[in-house]
């Protein structure tokens, strides 16, 4: 009964998000006020069918109904409860519907926060995101509907992917969909926009908020994903240019250009055909994302089941809403004016350059990423891009683009000077410069100067701080009262800033981690970078749906204890699959990090692993993401907030 | 009307059409199977290994066609990299196939210390090992990617070629009754 309720709610679903595109953008076009008013209503009631049909799913797994198909796929009555809860997303089905649940949540949140939109605007925006999830949900209710029944019943489910049966990809998949789903939002402000024929600097105010927030939710997410390969595969490594993950960088790089550029919108009415394009591409590339992943086009470790017949729907829906933008973005654009002329030096500048830089490399994973399918297509060649390729093309526009988010920030808007400028910065340099020439000396060449990048980042941030406070030029407590009138505008990139040099330092230091791998019978001790690590014991422990091998290892460091570390395999019983649960002790500066391995003869494989500044990388991530918060807080990016009187410190 | 403004402005819309058409094309070539990113053909079957001469890791004599075709066994020579994730995935189960039958590496456009990076952290399964740098062994022996492991039988002729990480299912039900039908 209750998978039934939920296959009507959301097919119900599917019925008002059609209604919720038609209505207000009719309404819109014909002016007339109480269809564009629907628009509030229809967004609502559509996150309501959506949320009972979710909740008929996650019912459905708990009390493991095996006559939902769904549920008998990827459940199994040993599973733990959480587990249960949440791998009703952790398969194709029903991750759309979590996508589809985040994209009317989005559609809601755009009806609360949008009382001071001009009605037009608003009723746009919201059909636009109806009309996307529309789609997804006549896709889900045709073609990947999680609540079909099998009959009769099967007894028992036939389990979960062991792999996902884990805390982090519990959180991992709604985080990251809130980052892909949220730049929906932003792609609806763009193409209302492009409906309405106008853009200006107030569209840039309403547009970076929700950019923000997307941003913020994708970085945590990225990151996220990247610290559950490096403990949950076990490899050692936190990124491997797989397709997977290049698929989910793509929408971060170019969104992250979006959050740059809407600000020269905000602040100078320029750069507004861009940011429109840029609002489009990043949504585009999170579709695509989600599609290339699923539909199996892309060969990827993070393997899903291929169904190219699902893949032609999805791909049908993506020409509509991608092609259809892009449609009207071709005959629109070059109707809207340009406005706000600057010279190439000045901040808007800086941002510009940014921007380059950002989509530069977009372009370069976008074609590593892209180009053995394409290759295959085309020359029928099989051919891998690796690693390689992405660190050559890469790196060398990620330096020029750390040298320039330090100086960008302290440069005018419209008129800049480079001296005044980089007199500002000059210690920040030598502080830069020293680290860096330190690590190279004391390491290697690359990570040095990854070293200095990030003192540079790190510095330069803190510079910025005490630059707007006037530090060591007025008496310290004026210097101290003045740190309450900075805006959170200013915060919030000074942090973001500073959180991507921690994450630089923190790659620069995994370069110069260290590992063995040894067979060694237990009692015998190992000594990897200064420490000791004593194998103690082997046992076989049970656990709830898998037999657990667990090796004791004690770490001590001048025989002082430092840590237990206890790394197993996890042998599960339904699906006859092993997984590897890495023992990490996280120190922040650096991570002790155990894999245990095969045995024989008494003897057991330890991989074991001093990986420096690892924790730093997802650290980084994290402190981006509160600087993304931080620039949230500003008023003057609250929708209807009336603008703040300048202040004092605002004009000095 | 169609000035190069309109033309700059169709520019995306252009592009991703041609990548809408060609997604399209791949979709339905991988319902017949002509377009299959995970599984490739073997024309090399039947045919002698190319001619080649590669140096070791450190620089001396790796190995050569020469001295797989003198070996007069069957043997696996296995294409690997030290930035190739799924080789990191196969090596385990290579180690553990290291006992049934001799590997032959071959390093594929790989800086030296990376690999023995690779082989000191993830296990050294290979007998002999060779540096193919620049990758034209590799073109001749018609490499799709890496790993990818051609079985040759005793007369230096390739017998099969499994292109991606070798698993333990592979191994028992095809790899192995192979080489035992070859011996």
């Amino acid at each position: 009964m209750i998978p039934e309720l939920g296959h009507y709610a959301l097919a119900l679903a599917a019925v008002i998000a059609f209604t919720q595109c038609f209505l207000p953008i009719w309404g819109a076009y014909r002016r007339d006020a109480r269809l564009m008013g629907a628009a509030g209503p229809l967004a609502v009631a559509q996150l309501l069918a959506l949320a009972v049909s979710c909740f008929a799913l996650v019912y459905s797994s708990v009390v493991s109904d095996f006559s939902v198909t769904n549920v008998y796929e990827n459940s199994a009555s040993t599973k733990p409860l959480v587990y249960k809860i949440t791998g009703a997303w952790g398969n194709h089905e029903g991750s759309i519907l979590l996508w589809a649940l985040i994209l009317a949540l989005c559609g809601v949140a755009v009806t609360l926060r949008g009382g001071g939109l001009p009605s037009s605007l608003r009723a746009r925006v919201i059909g636009v995101l109806g009309g996307t999830s529309a789609g997804f949900l006549l896709y889900a209710v045709l073609l990947s509907n999680p609540l079909l029944r099998t009959w009769p019943a099967p007894a028992e489910g036939q389990g979960m992917n062991p792999l996902l049966q884990d805390p982090g990809l519990a959180v991992h998949p709604p985080i990251l969909y809130l980052g892909y789903v949220g730049f929906a939002v932003p792609f609806a402000f763009a193409v209302a926009a492009l409906l309405e024929g106008r853009i200006d600097a107030a569209w840039g105010r309403w547009v970076r908020p929700w950019a923000l927030l997307s941003w913020c939710f994708l970085t945590c997410g990225i990151a996220l994903g990247s610290w559950w390969a490096y403990y949950e595969l076990g490899w050692g490594g936190y990124w491997f240019w797989d397709p997977v993950e290049n698929a989910s960088l793509l929408p971060w790089l170019t969104g992250t250009a979006l959050v740059h550029s809407a600000i020269v919108v905000e602040k100078r009415e320029a750069l507004k055909i861009w940011t429109v394009l840029l609002a489009i591409g990043t949504f585009s590339l999170s579709l695509s994302g989600t599609f290339l992943v699923r539909s199996g086009i892309l060969n990827s470790v993070h393997s899903f089941a291929n169904d190219p017949d699902r893949g032609v729907f999805i791909l049908g829906l993506l020409a509509i809403v991608i092609g259809g933008s892009l449609v009207l973005f071709a005959w629109r654009a070059p109707k809207l004016a340009e406005g706000g002329l600057f010279a190439p030096l000045s901040r808007e500048g800086a941002l510009v350059l940014n921007n380059l830089f950002l989509v530069s490399i977009a372009t370069v994973v976008l074609i590593g990423t892209m180009y053995p399918p394409f290759a295959d297509l085309l020359f029928g060649a099989k051919i891998s891009v690796g690693a390689p390729f992405f660190q050559a093309t890469v790196l060398p526009l990620v330096v020029p683009l750390i040298a320039a988010m330090t100086i960008g920030p302290v440069l005018a808007w419209k008129r800049a000077q480079l001296g005044p400028a980089l007199l500002r910065l000059w210690w920040v340099a030598l502080i830069a410069l020293a680290v860096g020439s330190f690590a190279a000396v004391g390491w290697k060449l690359l990570p040095g100067i990854a070293f200095g990048g990030a003192a540079w980042l790190i510095v330069g941030s803190l510079a910025e701080i005490a630059e707007r406070i006037r530090l060591f030029r007025l008496p310290f407590g004026q210097s101290l009262a003045r740190l309450g009138g900075i805006s959170p505008a200013v915060w919030g990139s000074a942090v973001a800033h500073a959180g991507f040099g921690v994450t630089v330092a923190g790659i620069a230091a995994m370069s110069l981690a260290t590992s063995v791998v040894v067979s060694v019978p237990v009692g015998s001790v190992q000594h990897v970078a200064g420490y000791d690590w004593k194998l103690v014991s082997l046992e076989t422990l049970p656990g709830p749906n898998y037999i657990s091998r667990e090796a004791t290892i004690d770490v001590t460091r001048d025989g002082k204890l430092i840590a237990v570390m206890r790394p197993a395999r996890h042998s599960f019983t339904s699906q006859q699959q092993t997984t590897t649960d890495t023992a990490i002790h996280t120190m922040i500066y650096a991570d002790l990090y155990a894999v245990l391995g095969d045995e024989s003869g008494g003897d057991a494989v330890l991989r074991l692993h001093y990986n420096s500044g690892a924790p730093l990388i997802w650290l980084g991530g994290l402190i981006m993401a509160l600087g993304g918060v931080a620039s949230l807080l500003d008023r003057r990016l609250r929708v209807g907030a009336p603008a703040r009187r300048r202040t004092v410190t605002a004009t000095a | 009307m169609i000035d190069r403004r309109h033309l700059l402005y169709a520019a995306p819309l252009a592009l991703a059409g041609v990548a809408g058409v060609s997604f399209f094309a791949m979709l339905k070539r991988m319902k017949t199977g002509a377009f299959d990113p995970h599984d490739i053909g073997s024309p090399m079957d039947g045919k002698k290994i190319p001619d080649f001469a590669l140096p070791a890791l450190d620089g001396g004599n790796g190995f050569s066609s020469a001295d797989v075709i003198a070996e007069r066994r069957p043997i696996l020579v296995n294409f690997f990299a030290s930035w190739c994730v799924p080789c990191i995935a196969e090596a385990p189960t290579l180690v553990a196939l290291a006992p049934q039958i001799p590997i032959w590496g071959i390093a594929y456009q790989d800086q030296a210390s990376d690999t023995q990076r690779f082989l000191s952290q993830y296990g050294n399964p290979y007998q002999r090992i060779a540096a193919d740098h620049d990758g034209y062994t590799a073109i001749n022996f018609g490499l799709y990617g890496v790993p990818e492991t051609y079985v040759i039988d005793k007369s230096g002729i390739i017998r099969a070629r499994y292109a991606g990480a070798l698993t333990d299912d592979i191994i028992t039900s095809e790899l192995m009754p192979l080489v035992r039908g070859l011996a």
